[in-house]
């Protein structure tokens, strides 16, 4: 199982498509979601997606998982919007939400990090000749995308650790412990770049 | 052989009056070379020195004529660095993409990079996991991963800190094997004395300081007599 949009090998046409090309659709979808105020147009939005995830040959609970963590934030704003706008305007707004997480989860489970890194220095290589370091831009990309498990596993180490010591749910007692490893995995990345050639 | 010199080297870290290594003064031309030292004996600021992850406060480190503090990006060319904790070492998501990370600056092509990895990945009986996440394998997978990431730049010297401490005993001497077998040179610091039977020699620490430069059976035998 891979909830966490990491990417699934595969050899669908929705693997295949370039990086750019992926993430330049998510792009436009982001862009046009300002403009999307039909329920019809969010709902075919919402049903390409759905087709996208179905070419890909993501599974079910995979591509559940990509919107399970917006669950709650969702929820809430669809109450709000129900009794403010009514049921349409909920199903537009929550629609959109779902349909760019749903996107951006589809590109990365069907996208290499380092194809990804390569497209964005490739689309912001115009940014070159105004000083922007773009292939740190790729970096730090692909660094995200690998410390989404690291920071996952840290927090599963602090939870394990509270209950072995028979500590209740604590906000205060779970984030100290996780944001100083996770400071502690920062430091550690760090030297471990060095030593791979990338300098600072 | 590349020659690793060392000359009047102290450290301290910032912010800290502790001194970690004291007046260290050595020269390595051999092909295995092993570290040992109880926890906080300095051996890890050694080896860390040897590739200017570290800089030293007192004296200087060279590689083959390269001084780490003005040659650093030349001496980590030839010097690789392989961690404890494998996990903070691998960088990218998949096994393929990690391995490949170290040469994207280098000038190759797609082409050449790709075959290194695929090189790489049979080397290290790492085939089948190519597309993998990086963070599901089994310590030992990772830590070989580790490993080929770092081989994969070709080297001349290889740095290893404590790479078994989170191993279990058969993982542990599955990598001693793959490090035994290496052609290139070898700094290896370790808990696990076993490692350094065959080695050419080895370095003993003490509280910061080098007190023993010997073969391994004396070196061995002389850190279990501090231990007691």
């Amino acid at each position: 199982m891979n909830p966490l949009g990491l990417y699934l090998p595969g050899t669908t046409p929705v693997h295949r498509a370039p990086a750019a090309v992926k993430l330049l659709l998510m792009l436009a979808l982001g862009v046009a979601s300002v403009f999307l105020d039909r329920a019809w147009e969010v709902a075919a939005v919402l049903l390409a997606v759905v087709v996208g995830y179905a070419v890909a040959r993501i599974p079910f609970r995979t591509a559940v998982a990509q919107v399970r963590p917006l669950l709650w934030v969702v929820g809430f704003a669809a109450i709000v919007h129900v009794f403010l706008d009514g049921w349409t305007r909920a199903f537009v707004v929550v629609g959109v939400v779902v349909a760019l997480v749903m996107l951006a989860g589809l590109v990365t489970l069907t996208t290499r990090t380092d194809a990804m890194a390569d497209a964005v220095v490739g689309l912001l290589r115009p940014l070159r000749h105004v000083g922007v370091d773009t292939e740190r831009i790729g970096l730090v990309l692909a660094l995200g995308i690998r410390c989404v498990p690291v920071v996952v596993g840290l927090a599963e180490e602090v939870r394990d650790a509270q209950r072995a010591r028979g500590l209740t749910a604590s906000p205060r007692a779970f984030a100290v412990p996780l944001v100083v490893r996770s400071l502690r995995h920062a430091d550690a990345l760090g030297e471990a770049l060095l030593a791979r050639g990338v300098e600072d | 052989m590349a020659v690793i010199e060392m000359a009047g080297v102290g450290h301290r870290y910032p912010g800290s009056d502790r001194q970690v290594l004291a007046d260290v003064s050595v020269r390595l031309t051999e092909q295995r070379v092993g570290v040992i030292g109880a926890n906080g004996s300095g051996k890890s600021t050694f080896a860390r020195l040897l590739n200017g992850l570290v800089l030293p406060v007192d004296g200087n480190v060279r590689v083959d004529d390269l001084d780490t503090r003005r040659d650093g990006k030349a001496v980590r060319r030839r010097v690789g660095f392989c961690f404890t904790d494998p996990d903070a070492q691998i960088v990218m998501p998949t096994v393929a993409e990690d391995i490949g990370f170290g040469l994207r600056r280098r000038g190759l092509s797609r082409e050449q990079i790709s075959q290194r990895v695929r090189a790489a990945l049979a080397s290290y009986g790492l085939e089948g996991h190519a597309d993998h996440p990086a963070h599901l394998l089994s310590g030992g997978q990772k830590q070989l991963l580790a490993l080929a990431a770092v081989m994969v730049t070709e080297p001349q010297v290889l740095v290893m800190d404590e790479p078994t401490t989170l191993l279990d005993l058969r993982n542990a001497r599955m990598i001693g094997r793959v490090v035994a077998a290496l052609p290139q040179q070898v700094v290896l610091v370790t808990h696990h004395l076993d490692l350094l039977e065959d080695f050419d020699r080895v370095l003993v620490f003490d509280e910061g300081r080098l007190v023993l430069d010997a073969v391994p059976e004396e070196a061995v035998a002389y850190y279990r007599k501090l231990m007691s």
